[in-house]
């Protein structure tokens, strides 16, 4: 399939400043105007391995990643044969001298010793030569430096600014001309440049988060990393605790304080918050957890990508209670469904666990502004009640008790793992049991009738439909696109509520489909059986990918021409 | 004023003779001589049936789940640092299930009281070995008698920098009651282990036991001089001291490292949506 986006990677091994180097051309490359789309590759080792940054970029919307690399750079000799195999027709590859004498070949060598006197530099003199190489203004990633370096080491800033123009006059001294090199950006708006965590901790803070307990694990971390460094201007207690079951115990001692919390982890973290889980849902006490997804199992591919523990988050936690599982597919979504999913929590007094992976988590996008006037209510604790009498469980029809706070007037609050009575204190009584379990499940209702319908597109009456949930949702809209570009009917569905699921919001359009095609990042089709196991309904064709990297367009086509579905 | 009846009467699930009910009359009583009303404290518990000891008298509670009292306490500290907590388990839910906890939150120094009943056995469960059963100590399910050594909370305190660790005894309630007054003015973690008999499931550390090896520190222990304390924490077997064992407000408490705290509780707080643009506008 045709790739519109200009793809440069830059591979090379931990320790060589590849991140770094990776985020600041993102910026500049969306501060420029232009769309952006970031798949990190990076294995679980702090030095060596074999790291790549891949970007995608240019005047149009970048749904997901592409396979055909346009520009390499390859900071490591190991980098080019690794990478040779994806090289576009019409690619460029560059690497360093050094990367050259190692009998590296690529079309363009870099004396990079010649052009910065540390090693330390070398990847700021590489930006300088990439932005000469796609047509990037001089300026504009002198400023994106200024910002990155300047903020934290102002005694490094000019050396950097030196090695960036060493950088962009070598390869303009050379005259080579990059067939890639980016057309004048058709955008003169604004736009942010954000990855899933990072749009995670911008609605958490939108949403009035103000505590976040977390214990420290991959993909997950940058979620409390961001709050941290909003902390103070915020009032946002963050605090790193002893192990995940502290983490979801001390959130929720301090939802039950008053607190609004968000607790991010990945699947190992999660599998042992379990119980907390179960107490969220019988003390009725609100939390978020981030679920952050990588393979499994155990420890399974630490730095890599998965859609593997839907099924944990659907059924975490003995017994029976509600809960809202939430999954965006961009970092558009993960703001808004963190910001949701708070209100959510408040509102249903449950836990709500928002599911991301790897591949969203890390991915650097062009995103527009958040438009914080436009945001919903927040929905909060009854502070204002007053008076001794008071039941933390009272009954409703709703099963939504007003929930007070202990310590703001002459009310006791109590709550227990126990079953309880109202006042919250522990029974055995058979016939207060029923009415307690029937009370809490009363409020999956409310949850089931305000879910999120599925963002449906296309013709009502298409030849094919498919359906996604989470991050495959890019690949889900390319690969529909091109489908469509061939003169295909297809529609696409993309779930961002997968739990509770609301079948009437869908099965019309589902069922009014020639043939229906699930994606998913796993083995098993987890969103498949539980789309079965609610409506009965089974999908005509599937794609899984479990390798640990993410889904795209030509992996999705590829495997749908092979067995028939296309 | 505050009277016990404020506190309230409540019928228990606990054994007739149980030492609980010692507990739970002195804990009362501390509390109405501390002046503190009911809705002025918050418990958290965990799991046993020293856990249930909340749900004997009117207050703020969170029961929550087996071993994880400290936790819950923590975050509900630094949501409300205006709300003194209280912790009241049980030593196998505070020593064992709990352990990490227990260790962190004493590292934390995080500003609220310990109450352990410390009974030495499992009695919820029927009588097994808990983490302070003595070696040897022989149950239906150590019938060779216990392989482990048990564990020795106000020794580990001591080590972790705590800066109160008492003993207490159901046997001594005026002693019990000064030391769970002078742990709640502590500030910072204030830990009372405290003795009681279990009458249904530990025929060996009964209250006769107790009494003939439990006696109260003189003023001639000096509770600011840790070495002496470490000394005085390892003491068991025919003689037991009970009191205040090491005392010392040298340690900063855990809430005060979070400058926001200052403003109060979490709950008062409202969004401020500049702050919030500023963060955004960070990523452009």
């Amino acid at each position: 399939m045709h790739e519109q986006a200009l793809h440069i990677r830059i591979g090379g091994e931990a320790g060589q400043g590849l991140e770094t180097l990776g985020q600041m051309l993102s910026k500049i490359l969306v501060r420029s105007g232009y769309e952006l789309l970031v798949m990190q590759s990076y294995m679980s080792r702090i030095r060596g391995g074999h790291n790549f940054f891949s970007l995608f970029t240019g005047n149009q919307e970048i749904l997901g990643p592409g396979d055909r690399v346009d520009l390499l750079l390859a900071l490591t000799a190991e980098s080019l044969d690794i990478h040779r195999e994806a090289l576009a027709e019409d690619s460029l590859t560059i690497t360093g001298q050094k990367q050259a004498d190692r009998g590296a070949q690529a079309q363009l060598v870099i004396p990079f010793e010649e052009l910065t006197r540390k090693t330390i530099l070398q990847n700021v003199a590489a930006l300088g030569c990439l932005c000469r190489l796609i047509s990037l203004d001089r300026e504009q990633a002198a400023e994106v430096v200024r910002d990155t370096i300047g903020r934290k080491h102002a005694d490094l800033l000019q050396e950097n600014l030196e090695a960036l123009d060493r950088g962009y006059e070598w390869v303009e001294s050379q005259g080579t001309a990059f067939s890639g090199a980016l057309p004048p950006p058709s955008r003169s708006e604004k736009k942010l440049t954000l990855n899933g965590n990072q749009a995670i901790a911008l609605g958490a803070m939108a949403g009035g988060a103000n505590f976040c307990s977390f214990y420290p694990m991959t993909p997950a971390t940058g979620v409390a990393l961001n709050l941290i460094a909003q902390a103070e201007a915020l009032g946002i207690v963050v605090e790193q605790v002893e192990d995940e079951l502290a983490a979801i115990n001390m959130g929720l001692g301090a939802s039950f304080a008053g607190a609004r919390c968000i607790v991010p982890t990945s699947g190992g973290g999660f599998a042992l918050m379990s119980e907390g889980i179960s107490l969220s849902g019988m003390t009725e006490t609100p939390i978020l957890i981030v679920l952050a997804q990588r393979p499994g199992p155990a420890t399974g591919l630490p730095t890599r990508t998965e859609q593997g523990d839907l099924n944990l988050a659907l059924y975490s936690g003995h017994g029976e209670f509600p809960r809202a599982v939430l999954a965006p597919g961009t970092p558009e979504e993960c703001f808004h469904l963190t910001y949701q999913g708070l209100n959510l929590a408040e509102a249903y007094q449950s836990p709500v666990i928002l599911l991301t992976d790897e591949y969203l988590a890390d991915s650097l996008r062009s995103v527009a502004p958040f438009d914080l006037e436009a945001l919903p209510d927040i929905v909060r604790p009854e502070t204002s009640g007053q008076g001794r009498e008071y039941e933390r469980f009272a009954l409703t029809e709703d099963g939504v008790s007003p929930r007070r706070l202990p310590g703001t007037g002459e009310h006791l609050v109590v709550a227990d793992s126990d079953e309880h009575t109202p006042e919250g204190h522990i029974t055995e009584d058979h016939g207060v049991r029923n009415r307690m379990v029937e009370k809490r499940l009363a409020k999956l209702q409310g949850l089931r009738g305000e879910a999120i319908p599925p963002e449906i597109t296309g013709p009502d009456l298409p030849e094919l439909l498919l359906v996604s949930w989470g991050s495959t949702k890019g690949v889900m809209h390319q690969v529909a696109h091109h489908l469509a570009e061939q003169g295909r009917s297809v529609a696409s569905m993309h779930f961002t509520q997968v739990w509770p699921l609301n079948p009437a919001q869908f099965l019309e359009r589902f069922d009014a489909a020639g043939k229906t095609i699930c994606l998913e990042s796993n083995a098993t089709g987890q969103f498949e059986a539980l789309i079965r196991q609610q409506t009965g309904r089974s999908f005509d064709s599937r794609v899984h990918r479990y390798d640990g990297l993410p889904l795209t367009a030509s992996f999705v086509l590829d495997r749908l021409e092979r067995d028939g579905s296309i | 004023m505050v009277s016990t009846e404020d506190y309230g009467q409540f019928e228990t699930a606990w054994c007739p003779g149980c030492g609980n009910f010692s507990i739970l009359k002195t804990l009362k009583e501390s509390l109405v001589e501390s002046g503190l009303k009911p809705q002025d404290v918050l418990f958290v518990s965990g799991i046993g049936q020293a856990a249930k000891a909340p749900h004997y008298f009117r207050c703020n509670l969170f029961n929550g789940l087996h071993g994880r009292s400290m936790p819950v306490a923590t975050g509900a500290r630094l949501a409300n640092p205006d709300l003194p907590v209280v912790v009241e388990s049980g030593d196998g839910c505070n020593y064992g299930e709990g352990g990490n906890h227990f260790l962190a939150g004493l590292r934390r120094n995080v500003n609220l009281t310990m109450l352990v009943h410390n009974n030495q056995i499992y009695g919820l469960t029927k009588g097994q070995a808990s983490p302070t059963s003595d070696e040897g100590h022989q149950t239906k399910a150590q019938p060779w008698g216990n392989p482990e050594a048990p564990v020795r909370p106000l020794s580990v305190a001591l080590a972790m920098g705590c800066g109160f660790v008492a003993r207490g005894f159901t046997g001594k309630p005026e002693l019990l009651k000064s030391l769970i007054q002078r742990a709640m003015e502590h500030p910072g973690f204030a830990l009372v282990d405290i003795l009681q008999q279990c009458v249904s499931f530990n025929k060996v550390n009964t209250l006769a036991w107790y009494r003939e090896r439990c006696y109260e520190l003189d003023d001639s222990h000096d509770p600011s001089d840790w070495q002496t304390a470490m000394a005085k924490s390892r003491e068991w077997g025919d003689r037991i001291p009970l009191g205040v064992i090491y005392e010392s407000r040298e340690r900063p408490t855990f809430e005060s490292h979070f400058s926001t705290l200052k403003d109060g509780p979490l709950h008062a707080r409202r969004r401020n949506m500049q702050e919030v643009a500023r963060a955004m506008g960070a990523f452009a």
